[in-house]
């Protein structure tokens, strides 16, 4: 596979790939794959009716990954790519998406990456996305990815959603419908800066006996960027499901963090914590006092709330 | 080492203000162990802090080995081979020990010589060096890794603050231990400490009250002195 610079940079940032991985994968460049790869046990074929993907993993499978990023390098691109991933009775697997735009044109490029997961019965998933954009040219770098999860009994989904940075305006959508006993972890780190937008909303639907829900997001709003949260659980049966937003806020920066829990049973147990505010004054003070500066206590700050 | 001329620290109360320190001197020798003790609110807090730059007098000159540093930022002070252990250690989010450990030597220390520093605070480093220094450690644990990093540091003078406090499971025994190791070392101390165990380590102790030095001198008779007090 050919890419340019920047093409690797963007799948160095977003799925730390610096040469073809092991197991399968699909590169999608510019709206095109460009090199894709099934194995014994993962199946990956080209949707016919729309663009994108349909990814089987057998049942049984340990232990494998699944790479499928995306890179834009185009000024003026737009595109939306709907993948599903059906994970097959007992599987237990690491799929690794994300999406780079570089734009350094005077359009928008963006990227609608609309993923849905089939968890079977007794699966593990564990999904990683990261989105991130530059380039310097006036064309936005837009990235909407929505996330959908339909886990059967006795599954694990664990998602690590990172917006990096560069992106100049996000609408991240998740939801989820858990079964008996099914675990869903969920860890959203988003960074603005400049003008950026960001609005995620996590809707997570507790329908199964036992079933839980952990949605931590943390966020730093930087310069004069806008962030909205929304973080909904829903407990329609015995069930127990935490929330929590923590963002700090920086410079003009603004951020909006909109809670809602709904128990429908007198057995779910819902807890939210949320808390916005400037970096703390006694951890700057702190790093200061080992030699740091502020700028570098910040950073380490910040770089530390986002891991 | 350290010399405090004419502090004096104001603060606002209503519409009038508050001395918190007053036209205080004292002075610091090297390679000395000096306890600085009195009532709460007397000002010893405030003095450590002022010393390490995180307040700033409203009146007075700061010198350090024969440099003004009055006006030198906290992080120049920490440079120039100050370091402070906070009352109440400071908790952060994706920081571990092993991170708050090297931050504070200034470069990557191995994984032996950070267990090392644990070590000399009674943790075992398997359990802690990539734990979290945040809410889920418990106050005795987040101030054993306060005093790790301020050993790490390597500094000349060591600013304590009330070091005793939220020690729960390390013993005293292991603290007081700690300092006579430090003095040992040829490290300059300055503890604020109540307590009379600390107090006895001192080749000085200074005693202040409303912000002004009450009395000082060698333990025995300083301390002679405050027991009499409270008869």
């Amino acid at each position: 596979m050919n890419w340019t610079n920047e093409e690797k940079q963007i799948f160095c940032e977003v799925a730390d790939v610096f040469e073809i991985p092991e197991g399968a994968y699909n590169f999608r460049v510019n709206g095109k794959s460009v090199g894709r790869k099934s194995t014994e046990n993962i199946n990956i074929e080209p949707k016919t009716d729309v663009s994108g993907l349909d990814i089987h993993i057998k049942p049984g499978t340990k232990n494998e990954t699944v790479h499928i990023p995306v890179a834009i390098s185009v000024t003026g691109l737009s595109e939306a790519v709907y993948n599903d991933f059906h994970v097959g009775k007992g599987a237990d697997v690491t799929i690794i998406a994300g999406c780079g735009i570089y734009n350094c044109g005077p359009t928008d490029s963006t990227h609608n990456g609309i993923h849905r997961f089939f968890i079977e019965k007794g699966a593990k998933v564990r999904y990683i996305e990261r989105h991130y954009g530059f380039g310097g040219g006036r064309g936005g770098k837009i990235l909407n990815p929505v996330t959908e999860l339909y886990m059967e009994d006795d599954t694990e989904a664990l998602l690590e959603m990172e917006q990096i940075k560069g992106v100049d305006s996000t609408i991240r959508e998740t939801k989820a419908k858990l079964g008996d006993r099914a675990k869903l972890v969920v860890k959203e780190r988003l960074m603005t800066h400049g003008r950026q937008k960001a609005e995620s909303s996590y809707n997570v639907i507790l329908d199964g006996v036992d079933s839980t829900a952990d949605v931590v997001s943390r966020a730093i709003a930087q310069d004069v960027s806008r962030q909205n949260l929304k973080l909904t659980i829903v407990g329609n049966n015995k069930c127990r499901g935490h929330s929590e937003c923590n963002a700090i806020l920086m410079d003009d920066a603004k951020v909006i963090a909109t809670p809602s829990l709904e128990a429908a049973n007198i057995n779910a147990e819902l807890i939210h914590e949320a808390a916005i505010g400037k970096i703390a004054g006694d951890q700057l003070t702190k790093l200061m006092t080992l030699g740091l500066t502020k700028k570098e206590a910040e950073s380490k700050i910040i770089n530390g709330f986002l891991k | 080492m350290l010399k405090l001329i004419d502090i004096d620290f104001e603060v606002k109360k209503g519409r009038s203000r508050l001395k918190i320190l007053d036209h205080l001197s004292l002075e610091i020798l090297p390679n000395t162990l000096t306890v600085i003790t009195g009532p709460n609110g007397s000002g010893k807090s405030t003095l450590a802090e002022i010393v390490m730059g995180i307040k700033t007098p409203t009146n007075g000159r700061i010198i350090l080995n024969n440099i003004d540093i009055t006006d030198k930022s906290i992080t120049e002070r920490a440079k120039l081979g100050i370091a402070f252990s906070f009352q109440q250690p400071v908790k952060f989010n994706g920081i571990n020990v092993y991170d708050l450990l090297n931050i504070a030597n200034g470069e990557l220390i191995s994984k032996e010589e950070a267990s090392k520093l644990l070590k000399s605070v009674g943790l075992d480093s398997e359990k802690y060096l990539l734990r979290e220094v945040n809410g889920k450690l418990s106050g005795g644990e987040l101030k054993r890794i306060e005093i790790a990093s301020i050993l790490a540091r390597n500094a000349e003078l060591l600013i304590f603050d009330e070091p005793e406090a939220g020690i729960d499971l390390w013993s005293f025994e292991d603290l007081t231990r700690l300092f006579r190791k430090l003095k040992a070392m040829k490290k300059t101390l300055l503890i604020i400490s109540h307590q009379e165990r600390i107090l006895k380590l001192a080749d000085k102790i200074i005693v202040l009250e409303e912000g002004s030095i009450k009395d000082q001198g060698k333990p025995a008779d300083v301390l002679a002195k405050i027991k009499e007090e409270k008869r």
